[in-house]
């Protein structure tokens, strides 16, 4: 696997992200000094189909600091570019620390999570 | 539409022949151009461009020189260059709009006939889709209400599973509210707005049933607002009676075509 490329989304047109964690996961990224991509709000992208999107679902290992697994995934899937389900890991800063997104994005590894079907989850029942 | 144009990519490098910023700067210049609303690729190295796209950096060859820019007076010069390459502009827009789980959709064509406003329709494979993201209501998840699959997203919500989180047994199990929605603003309320018209008859007659009618609508909308948290602007912007019948007729129809062409029944 090719080493991971870096995707960071400002969410710049909601404040569904906590302004701290996306603030302290850019620094961190700036910090490092490694190359990354930064996009104001992957929303916007995909609905303008932005042709950036295929390039980066297609190049063989990506992180997304964003928000959750499955909307990023739908997001990717409506812009006609699909994620690869074994090569992508979604850092969630809606509710990961901004210390854990950072860790994973700068980590050297990679952590496949983006939903591979249909996932319900059981919450039992209060007794 | 504004969606259609390409948005500008800027290419902020700092290769080998170009002086590197540091974090500070760093920081300072890419929060002031996300800020924005561009996209923005941090280099090292020669970069992808596809679409419109321009190079900043300090010296760099080939760039446009940000050498002794402030973070605004970058952003300015972002700004410049979108103009020149006449790219999209951005922040006039929320992207808030429907994102459908596709793992989890039966194509059952709901949402198609119950949104008034053509944001959904079907690709060449009859396949349910979101087509005109741009037309969707501001802040308005009813659709994701009516699926009763829970295969609707809008990311920007405040919970979930409706902003993408976990869909859970419990999340599938409201369907009744679901069909109520459904009934209220799909079904029922249409087809007693139509008949009422087609009721009447004098003129005397025709206001008095219309106001009913609208009587009736208001507190359908009070209660689907209650159910579903739809903001007031929404409702308050909702066609009127007539027009809402005629948009709800034309939905129907294109679910119905396409519930035929997959060999289901809209019934
Ligand atoms: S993908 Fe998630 S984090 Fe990014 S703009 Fe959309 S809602 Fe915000
Ligand atoms: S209502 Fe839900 S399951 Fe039915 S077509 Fe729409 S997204 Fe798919």
């Amino acid at each position: 696997m090719p080493e991971p490329k870096l995707l960071y989304c400002h969410c710049q047109y909601a404040q569904v992200v906590p302004r701290e964690t996306k603030e302290a996961v850019l620094r961190s990224l700036c910090e490092a000094g490694v190359d990354f991509e930064a996009v104001a709000d992957l929303c916007e992208m995909a609905a303008r189909k932005d042709p950036a999107l295929a390039r980066l679902s297609a190049c063989g290992a990506l992180k997304i600091a964003a928000c959750f697994p499955r909307a990023v995934k739908g997001l990717f899937h409506q812009a006609g570019s699909d994620l690869a389900i074994e090569s992508t890991e979604v850092l969630n800063m809606r509710t990961e620390s901004a210390e854990q997104v950072a860790e994973r994005a700068l980590a050297p590894d990679l952590q496949p999570n983006v939903p591979a079907g249909k996932e319900t989850i059981q919450i039992p029942t209060p007794a | 539409m504004a969606l259609a144009a390409t948005a500008l990519h800027i290419h902020l490098y700092e290769g080998p022949d170009a002086v590197p910023l540091s974090a500070d700067e760093r920081f300072a210049t890419l929060t002031a151009l996300l800020e924005r609303g561009y996209t923005v690729a941090r280099t090292s190295s020669t970069s992808p461009s596809e679409g419109r796209s321009v190079t900043f950096a300090r010296s760099g060859q080939g760039a446009r020189d940000i050498t002794g820019l402030t973070p605004t007076q970058v952003a300015d010069l972002a700004e410049t260059a979108r103009t020149e390459l006449d790219a999209a502009t951005h922040g006039g827009w929320k992207p808030w709009f429907p994102v459908i789980d596709y793992d989890r959709c039966t194509n059952c064509m709901q949402c198609l006939s119950f949104c008034l406003f053509g944001v959904y329709g079907v690709d060449g494979d009859s396949r349910i889709q979101v087509q005109n993201q741009d037309n969707c209501k501001t802040n308005c998840p009813a659709c994701s209400r009516v699926c009763p699959e829970a295969a609707i997203m809008f990311p920007k919500y405040k919970s979930g599973p409706i902003n993408g989180d976990l869909v859970s047994d419990a999340d599938l199990s409201r369907e009744k509210m679901k069909v109520d929605i459904s009934a209220l603003l799909g079904g029922d309320v249409y087809e007693m707005l139509r008949l009422r018209s087609q009721k009447a008859q004098s003129r005397f007659g025709k206001e008095r049933d219309s106001d009913k009618a609208l009587a009736e609508r208001q507190k359908c909308l009070v209660k689907l607002a209650q159910a579903g948290d739809i903001p007031v602007e929404v409702l308050m912007s909702l066609p009127s009676p007539d027009e809402i019948a005629r948009r709800a007729e034309e939905a129907k129809a294109k679910a119905a075509a396409a519930l035929a062409a997959n060999g289901k029944s809209s019934a």
